[in-house]
């Protein structure tokens, strides 16, 4: 289908890009790379009556930090930059290794990190990044910039923090240094699909325990979630097999599923269990 | 209704100018505007890929893209693979491994597939069945694509060398 008609606007800087925004009366919307909001504006779920396109703003296009000092990332950095990070160590790893399972090649090229953010969909792998890591978002307005914490940012299925007039402009990623080591498994029916289910963890094993862990589901219910209770069940624990099959039955204890035409509350209650006792294990491995 | 806006669009090196509605897709634009109906419209909501083409070098899928996001980006289309009546490689690759039956499909994969090989002209067998897992083809099987990808891939190799 075709999208319904609406005004375009092209800033060239931010300054003008919230002015726009700030200035859009009626349905206003953000265009990053549109790899979700054109779909839906193609099949007129999506009516915005102003699109005020970022793609001009190559200020958003930047990475910078690593995996020491953690990073940050521009909003409008496209996720194919992280095929091949341009930084080293544990994150950029665990960010080439989840890149791989967002969509296809060419929805890659287009697609942006902080369009993926915004748009809050709970089977995005992005947000499943930023809500166990603990990233810190950048919200800008004409009133000025404030930063909101991963756990605050996501409210629910494709909604998030941000107000109509505010821009996400950057995302802080934390360290993750050398020693910490990475795992992340999504089940989907075919490549490139939705997640069913997915599980990211982050551990650091020192003298045959976990001395530190971090971990979190995502395209299980209506936002990616950290699992604290789950990360202090596992603090001091072997990394063994018989550990991580605990952690996974508290995992599908801690979080109540949504059920929806492609998986029924059991079926992704059991998805659950497995990603999580696989991206543990990976990350130990 | 918003005005139409006035762009050049570069495509295949050569400069279009055309007025366009802000909602028209690149892919509608490259067919109805510029007339090169070489690309492909299936699903219209970036599943199929038949609209794939290049810009800037990289494969994006065209019905997802306003033609006026387009202006200033070098865009390439499936009319611009040949030199004249010599077919790019990739072309013959189909034409002699039976990579297409109805032909649908056919130029969205080989923009992807132009677009991923300059990218990275020694891609595995795994990372090209990877690539070539982003578009849809109801004819094939797949198999002679990958088979035709794979030798394109070499000679374009052998080319460079």
């Amino acid at each position: 289908m075709k999208p319904a008609a609406f005004a375009y606007l092209a800033p060239t800087t931010l300054g003008e890009a919230l002015a726009m925004l700030d200035g859009v009366q009626d349905d206003g919307k953000v265009l990053a790379g549109g790899q979700s909001l054109v779909p839906a504006m193609n099949f007129r779920l999506a009516r915005p009556a102003t699109l005020v396109d970022l793609n001009g703003l190559s200020e958003l296009d930047h990475v910078s930090g690593d995996s020491d000092r953690g990073v940050v990332i521009g909003a409008l950095v496209r996720h194919a930059a992280f095929h091949a990070p341009p930084f080293e160590g544990p994150l950029a790893e665990l960010l080439a290794k989840v890149v791989r399972d967002i969509a296809h090649y060419p929805i890659r090229q287009r697609g942006t990190f902080g369009g993926s953010l915004a748009h809050a969909d709970p089977a995005s792998e992005w947000c499943l990044v930023a809500a166990t890591l603990g990233a810190t978002m950048h919200l800008a307005s004409v009133a000025g910039t404030r930063t909101v914490a991963a756990a605050d940012f996501f409210r629910g299925t494709f909604t998030t923090a941000l107000a109509p007039n505010e821009i996400l402009v950057r995302v802080d990623l934390p360290p993750l240094p050398a020693g910490w080591r990475t795992g992340f498994y999504e089940f989907s029916r075919r490549k490139g699909d939705f997640a069913l289910a997915m599980a990211l963890a982050t551990l650091q094993i020192d003298g045959g325990a976990i001395r530190a862990v971090r971990l979190g589901v995502g395209g299980v219910s209506d936002r990616p979630r950290r699992l604290e209770t789950v990360e202090a069940f596992l603090a001091g624990k072997p990394p063994t097999p018989a550990t991580f099959a605990e952690a996974a039955e508290l995992a599908r204890g801690a979080v109540a599923v949504t059920a929806d035409i492609h998986a029924s509350e059991a079926y992704r209650s059991d998805l659950l269990g497995t990603v999580v006792r696989r991206a543990l294990a990976e990350a130990a491995a | 209704m918003p005005d139409k806006i006035a762009i050049t669009l570069d495509v295949n090196g050569k400069s279009y100018d055309v007025n366009v509605e802000p909602r028209r897709s690149l892919a509608d634009v490259l067919r109805e505007d510029c007339g090169l109906t070489g690309t492909h419209l299936g699903c219209e909501h970036g599943v199929c890929g038949a609209c794939t083409v290049l810009v800037d070098g990289r494969p994006v899928r065209a019905c997802l893209m306003f033609g006026v996001q387009a202006e200033g980006k070098a865009i390439r289309t499936v009319e611009g693979l040949a030199d004249g009546d010599v077919l790019h490689p990739l072309q013959k690759a189909f034409w002699e491994n039976h990579g297409l039956q109805c032909g649908f499909c056919t130029p969205g994969f080989l923009m992807l597939a132009v677009g991923a090989l300059e990218e990275n002209p020694a891609m595995s067998e795994a990372e090209l069945r990877d690539v070539l897992s982003s578009n849809l083809c109801r004819c094939t099987g797949y198999q002679n694509i990958v088979k035709a990808v794979r030798l394109a891939a070499d000679e374009m190799r052998a080319r460079r060398a």
